[in-house]
This record gives C-alpha cells, sequence and structure tokens, in this order.
C-alpha cells in the first residue's frame, strides 16, 4: 500500500515533508513496474531544481526511466546507498530507498500533489 | 513442437589466453642473411620491453579453429529469420558485397588526390541523387556514421537553419512512439524535448499537438511510420501545424523500409529526414556494421549541410568548403564510404520498381505474420500494419527466450515502451512463406506452453550452450576485466 502521509505524482514519485525538507523516492508501483532496478543516477548536492524537471534517472534490465522531482528546491543529499545497491530501491522504495532530500523553496507545492487514494485512483486507470 | 532446428554438440571452448603454451609459434622465419643487430642498440635500451606479458602463443590451426568454431555459435540473418522490430534485419545481397570488393573500391585511399578519385565521387553523387529521389528531398549529406548520428546533425540542421532567422527557439517534440533515440539527439543539440502522446489508435494525437505547438518549438521528430509500425495518417496535417508556427519537420527514416518506393516524406511536408542504409538498404548491421545515417533535407536546409559538400565542374567532382552557413564536418572524410558503395549497388539491383515490389513485400510479410498470431497474442492497436506489428504479453521476455530453443532470433522485447509487454515483430521481404509459417508456428506452441507448462517457458532457453543468464546481476555487478 502506498503509504498515507507520502503525496504522490502521476510520473510515480512520491515526497514526504520533514521540517522544511522534502524527501523524494519512486512509488512501488513504479518499482515494480521496471524490475530490477540495476542502476541509479543522482544529482549532486548543490542542484538546484524546479518541480516536474528530469532530476535523474533509473535504470532496469527492462529500461531507462526518468526521475521528474515532485517538488522545487535545492539538494541537500542523495542516498549514497543506492551507488552499492540499487535493489534498495525494489525491496524498500518508501523507506531505505529514497533518492534526494531537497530543501523546499515553496513549502505549498507538496500540497498541491496527489494523496495515496488519488495515487491510487491513477494508478487503477492507467494500467486498466 | 520444435520442428526447425535440433541441439547439436559444440565444443567447449578456452580463451586463446589459455590455450597458449610458452614457445609455441605459428611462422617460420627465414634464415638471417644480414648481421644481428641488438635491438636495445638500435632504439635505446629504455625503449625495448623486457617481457611481453601474456601474448596467447598459438599456432594458425589453433587461431582459425577458435574463431570459426566461435562462430558458429551466432545467430545471423544468413542462418534465418531475424524479426527484431524497428531494426530491419534484411539479407545483405551478395551482389553488394562483390561491388564493394571491386579493386579500385577496395584499395581505395581518402587521401588519394581528387583526380584519381572522380569515380568515388561520382558514386557519393550517384548514391545522394538516388536518396533524394526516393526520399523526396532535395539534398543529401552522406556524413553521418550511423542513424542516431543522422539525427543529432538533422537537429543540429534546424538549430542552424532557425538560427540564421534569428531565433533557434528552445524545444523539440517528440512523440511517445517515436525511437528512443530521438530524445536524446533533441538533448544533444540543445533542445528541451516535449513529449506528445498517442491516441487510442497509436497514433500522433493531432488536438494534443495543436495544444502543444507554439513560437518555442523548434521541431517536431517524427518516426514514421511510428514504432508501433502504424502509418501517421495525419503527417500532412500535422506538417501544416508545425509550419504554421515557423518550426520544421523532423522524420526519423529507421522505418523507411515500409516506405521506400512507394510513398516519399517530401511530398507530405517533411523538411528533413534520416536514412539508415543498414536497415532499409541492405548494407550490414550491427556488429558486422559499420552503419551509415544520411540526412536528406529540402532546399532551405541545404545551405546548412555539413562540410564538405561534393561539387562538379567541367573539370571534375571536387569537394566544396565555401560554405559559410554550413554547420562543420561532422566526421571524418565523408561517411563509410565501403556500406555506401553497398547501399548503391542494391538500389541499382533494384531500380524503382524493385524497391517498390520489396518495400509491398515487407508489407506482406508484417500482415501475414499477424493474421496468423492474432487468434494467439493480444494486438497491441488495431490500426494497419506496415513493415511491422506488435503484440503484448505479460511474459513477452520469457517467450522471447522460448523462441531461441525453436531456432529463431527473438523480437524486439518491451518496446516500444508505451506498450506493456511489446513483442515487436518485423520480418522483412527477406522471408520465404515456409520461414514465416514456421516462425508463427513457433509463436502458437509458446503461447501454448505458456498456458500448460509456465515453467517450461520461464527458464527457457534450454538447448542453448549458455543457458538463462542473470541478467539482473550482470548489470549490477558486471566482471568488465578478465583475470587469469
Amino acid at each position: 500500500m502506498d503509504p498515507e502521509n507520502l503525496r504522490y505524482t502521476k510520473e510515480h514519485e512520491w515526497v514526504r515533508v520533514e521540517g522544511d525538507v522534502g524527501i523524494i523516492g519512486i512509488t512501488s508501483h513504479a518499482q515494480s513496474e521496471l524490475g530490477d532496478i540495476v542502476y541509479v543516477d543522482l544529482p549532486k548536492p548543490g542542484t538546484v531544481i524546479q518541480q516536474g524537471k528530469t532530476i535523474g534517472s533509473v535504470e532496469s534490465v527492462k529500461a531507462v526511466s526518468d526521475i521528474y522531482t515532485p517538488v522545487s528546491g535545492e539538494v541537500v543529499e542523495v542516498n549514497g546507498l543506492l551507488t552499492e545497491s540499487p535493489e534498495t530501491l525494489n525491496k524498500d522504495p518508501y523507506g531505505t530507498g529514497w533518492l534526494v532530500k531537497i530543501k523546499l523553496s515553496d513549502p505549498g507545492e507538496p500540497a498541491k500533489l496527489l494523496t495515496a487514494a488519488e495515487y491510487q485512483a491513477f494508478v487503477g486507470t492507467e494500467t486498466s | 513442437m520444435i520442428s526447425k532446428v535440433r541441439p547439436h554438440p559444440t565444443q567447449n571452448e578456452s580463451l586463446l589466453f589459455e590455450t597458449s603454451s610458452p614457445g609455441k609459434a605459428g611462422y617460420q622465419l627465414p634464415k638471417l642473411d644480414v648481421p644481428p643487430v641488438d635491438a636495445r642498440d638500435a632504439l635505446g635500451a629504455q625503449n625495448v620491453r623486457q617481457e611481453i606479458p601474456d601474448f596467447p602463443e598459438v599456432s594458425e590451426v589453433d587461431v582459425i579453429r577458435h574463431f570459426t568454431r566461435l562462430s558458429t555459435w551466432n545467430y545471423a540473418i544468413d542462418l534465418g529469420l531475424y524479426p527484431l522490430g524497428s531494426c530491419t534485419m534484411k539479407y545483405n545481397p551478395r551482389v553488394n558485397e562483390a561491388v564493394a570488393r571491386t579493386e579500385g573500391l577496395m584499395w581505395i585511399h581518402p587521401y588519394q588526390p581528387d583526380a584519381l578519385s572522380q569515380g568515388a565521387f561520382a558514386i557519393l553523387a550517384e548514391l545522394e541523387r538516388a536518396l533524394a529521389e526516393i526520399t523526396g528531398m532535395d539534398a543529401v549529406t552522406l556524413q553521418p556514421a550511423a542513424g542516431a548520428h543522422g539525427e543529432l546533425t538533422g537537429i543540429l540542421l534546424v538549430r542552424a537553419a532557425l538560427e540564421a532567422q534569428g531565433n533557434a527557439r528552445k524545444k523539440v517534440i517528440v512523440p511517445d512512439s517515436a525511437h528512443g533515440t530521438n530524445p536524446a539527439s533533441v538533448r544533444m543539440a540543445g533542445y528541451e524535448v516535449v513529449n506528445v502522446a498517442s491516441n487510442d489508435r497509436g497514433m500522433l494525437d493531432v488536438e494534443a499537438l495543436v495544444r502543444t505547438v507554439d513560437e518555442d518549438i523548434a521541431a517536431i521528430m517524427i518516426t514514421n511510420p511510428n514504432t508501433l509500425g502504424v502509418f501517421e495518417e495525419h503527417i500532412a496535417e500535422v506538417a501544416r501545424i508545425l509550419h504554421s508556427k515557423g518550426a520544421l519537420v523532423y522524420m526519423d527514416g529507421a522505418n523507411m523500409n515500409a516506405l521506400a518506393g512507394i510513398s516519399r516524406p517530401g511530398d507530405y511536408g517533411v523538411d528533413l529526414m534520416h536514412l539508415n542504409l543498414h536497415k532499409t538498404f541492405s548494407t550490414p548491421h550491427g556488429g558486422g556494421g559499420p552503419g551509415s545515417g544520411p540526412v536528406a533535407v529540402k532546399k532551405p536546409l541545404e545551405p546548412f549541410l555539413p562540410l564538405p559538400r561534393l561539387q562538379h565542374a567541367p573539370s571534375g567532382w571536387s569537394w566544396n568548403y565555401d560554405r559559410p552557413q554550413s554547420i562543420g564536418r561532422v566526421r571524418a572524410f565523408y561517411g563509410n564510404f565501403g556500406v555506401l558503395v553497398r547501399a548503391l549497388a542494391y538500389i541499382m539491383a533494384h531500380g524503382g520498381d524493385g524497391l517498390n515490389r520489396a518495400t509491398l513485400d515487407a508489407l506482406l510479410n508484417a500482415n501475414y505474420l499477424r493474421k496468423l498470431l492474432e487468434s494467439h497474442y493480444e494486438i497491441a492497436y488495431h490500426a494497419p500494419s506496415m513493415h511491422e506489428c506488435v503484440f503484448r504479453h505479460a511474459s513477452n521476455g520469457a517467450i522471447a527466450k522460448r523462441l531461441i530453443d525453436y531456432g529463431f532470433h527473438p523480437y524486439t522485447v518491451s518496446f516500444p515502451l508505451i506498450v506493456h509487454g511489446a513483442m515487436m515483430i518485423e520480418p522483412t521481404e527477406t522471408e520465404s512463406k515456409q520461414e514465416l509459417d514456421l516462425f508463427a508456428d513457433a509463436l502458437v506452441s509458446i503461447a501454448q506452453e505458456v498456458k500448460e507448462n509456465p515453467e517450461l517457458v520461464s527458464t527457457a532457453p534450454h538447448s542453448t550452450r549458455t543457458t538463462k543468464v542473470d541478467e539482473v546481476a550482470a548489470a549490477r555487478k558486471p566482471i568488465l576485466k578478465w583475470t587469469r
């Protein structure tokens, strides 16, 4: 199940807000569609990014997929664990498989994204 | 039932390094008839190695047998159907090879004086003329060395042409049914990619396009027929929409095998396009390459074509470097000359009627397979198929591997991305009805196996030298270096 306390995008990313920082990852649905993930390409800390823009990519045996940031701001930390163990993304997409932490430049953005229920409804229409 | 092939033993093969034994040699030198010289005196001791590490010492027959045996592990178009969708794996006629091995062409050197290269110039000019005629365009450059190189050259031409008008613009539209290299070429040329979705018929959504096109759009990069094997019915309308906003239409001509000799992109509004000579025009493909991706343009784009251009005067052919608006050189010399010779041989052997017939046969073969398979596999889109057809199946990867046990090269798997479980099949005109029937029988039989014995399919291939490989481990922990 997609956690209730996160916000989601139609591009299958999630964001969890902790203070003025947004933690970003890809959804369980996304990792399952991609299959075994073998490589993750992430931005450098300090990069300033804008909502909806590409910040990196996730590569599986099947395909390479862009990651679009759900929020704007400055990258303050990237998940180094994924370099060594990209499979973490498959195992724990909402926990240790997070991608980047972004210092939010517009704290109002997350609330405008999809709720867990809205995201599930969207996934339902997309896969039917 | 597997009827086309049966297993036959092949020898376990060591690397040449492992076969090596000290002192073994594949040559015998004549007796020295001059005074011996110490290399250290002649070259300086610091320039002479004390030992050469790990050079295999083997005989001639060791080497010949090693590589001949390795060659029998391959699957090739010369062995059977090679239905990789979007790749146009057609037979490479041997007449192409005979022509390319003509002594004067085989030993020609790019630094040979122009006066001694007039025949080569004429071949290049004739090929440019033929490709312009086939595409309905006005001028062609043969320089780009492959399809994606042609794409990049094309988008650089778009940029140069728009810059000359004062505004290079910012974005290029790429439909979601385009070739995967298109967005990469757009980015490399410094543009942003704007995606436009396909409609439920597998064609570009014209209404969505109208909403997307504005003065920031430099061009659209459209593959036609697209990667679903569907002809973009509204291509002329698409061109009108782009042109009305001052943008250009780039066509990815990778699927030209559906059009050559029948339909000319230049006649329905395309401003520039590339061709893949290693697809449509039968030159060797992939590892057998090199490739070739000529770019054809309409008159207004001609001044921007890469340097140099062919020019003809009463004194003969020569290169023209005096072209101030050119984007410059995109490759050393003038493309992969040997490949260009083969493509012209193919075009001239066919003639217009022959190209037309080959294209119709390619369409017929794809549609014949579609009919045979439609009741066993779900077709992704119901629009008419051109030179390839796309089915979908949840086990598309496993079925592809199982096809190897049946003696066939797999189809293209999981592409285009807009089809979940895509199975993209392009037989080309090369195949006979017998071969197509065997292939369809194999896929029908596998569909049955998926229902009755899914384990057999999911663990395939079984009869190959190497059985199912762990692709995940290979990608996550690749071993890139040989160690003893």
